[in-house]
């Protein structure tokens, strides 16, 4: 018989796989450097930015990743990831940014230890918006700097170990 | 050479299209999602040489495609293009019947450099 202990607290090895993969994913597939800051927790219910691509992890690790850009950043590097400028309002912004969102999630997952899913990205845009996790844990935000704008990446997840 | 790109991201399935340009002869078809492509597939005289396939789309997801296809065709070549990069997920799809696996995200190069062993692997057996 088996039962699972869940672990609330965030540690380095939960934040680093995903301040990995903005690196990889910048580089491999925007052709923009990323630098990613010191991480601090998120106080505020509103998400830290106006354009956000949304992923949920389920399984051994669950819980939510929003990669948050500021409206400007997020037109420049969807034309550096797509190579085409879209309007935010352009079906294919959305699906751009999603897909960004998709990559650091899912080149994340790898290093986080046990197995988990991930949904396909959702995308919101709009000033204010607060973006709910689990009430449970706290989420920690790793701001990034880019050549092209700023941008942060929201991690609101659990790890469940098999006791 | 005729490609079919399964992809739920059009973004995607663009940058791919990029990449893949540069092969001689290129013909691209789409599809979204699992069901999308098993019906481009369908409605498709001869096949494709050669078909990308993402792991999480909606619908269908991209290890059922493979193993719908692989009941019915051992011949067309199938690369898996995903963010899945755990070794039992690869494995699970090797079983499944993908002749190679690009985890992304990948530069152009890492993708021509798959396509073309996959090519030459092929040619070879």
């Amino acid at each position: 018989m088996s039962s699972t202990a869940t672990s609330n607290a965030i540690t380095p090895d939960l934040i680093i796989p995903f301040m990995n993969a903005v690196t990889q994913v910048f580089q491999k597939m925007v052709g923009v450097p990323a630098t990613v800051q010191k991480p601090y927790l998120k106080t505020q219910t509103a998400s830290t930015y106006d354009v956000c691509g949304i992923i949920g992890l389920s399984g051994q690790v669950a819980g939510s990743v929003v990669v948050s850009f500021a409206e400007a950043a997020a037109v420049n590097l969807v034309e550096s990831f797509s190579g085409t400028r879209f309007k935010v309002s352009d079906p294919d912004f959305a699906d751009a940014i999603g897909e960004l969102a998709n990559m650091i999630a899912g080149g994340a997952k790898q290093h986080l230890g046990g197995v988990a899913s991930i949904s396909t990205p959702s995308v919101v845009i709009g000033k204010g918006y607060a973006i709910a996790g689990m009430s449970d844990i706290p989420c920690v935000v790793i701001p990034c700097t880019s050549p092209r704008g700023d941008f942060a990446v929201e991690i609101c997840i659990k790890r469940h170990k098999a006791a | 050479m005729k490609f079919l790109l399964v992809d739920d991201s059009k973004t995607m399935r663009n940058i791919q299209k990029k990449v893949l340009s540069n092969f001689p002869g290129a013909e691209f078809a789409e599809a979204g999602d699992g069901i999308e492509a098993l019906s481009v597939i369908a409605a498709t005289p001869g096949g494709f040489d050669l078909i990308m396939v993402d792991w999480n789309m909606p619908n269908m997801d991209g290890i059922t495609l493979v193993k719908k296809i692989r009941e019915k065709d051992a011949k067309t070549l199938l690369v898996m293009a995903t963010t899945e990069a755990e070794k039992a997920r690869v494995l699970d799809a090797i079983r499944a019947g993908v002749n190679n696996y690009v985890v992304k995200p990948f530069t152009p190069e890492a993708l021509t450099e798959k396509i073309n062993a996959t090519l030459a692997k092929a040619k070879a057996a």
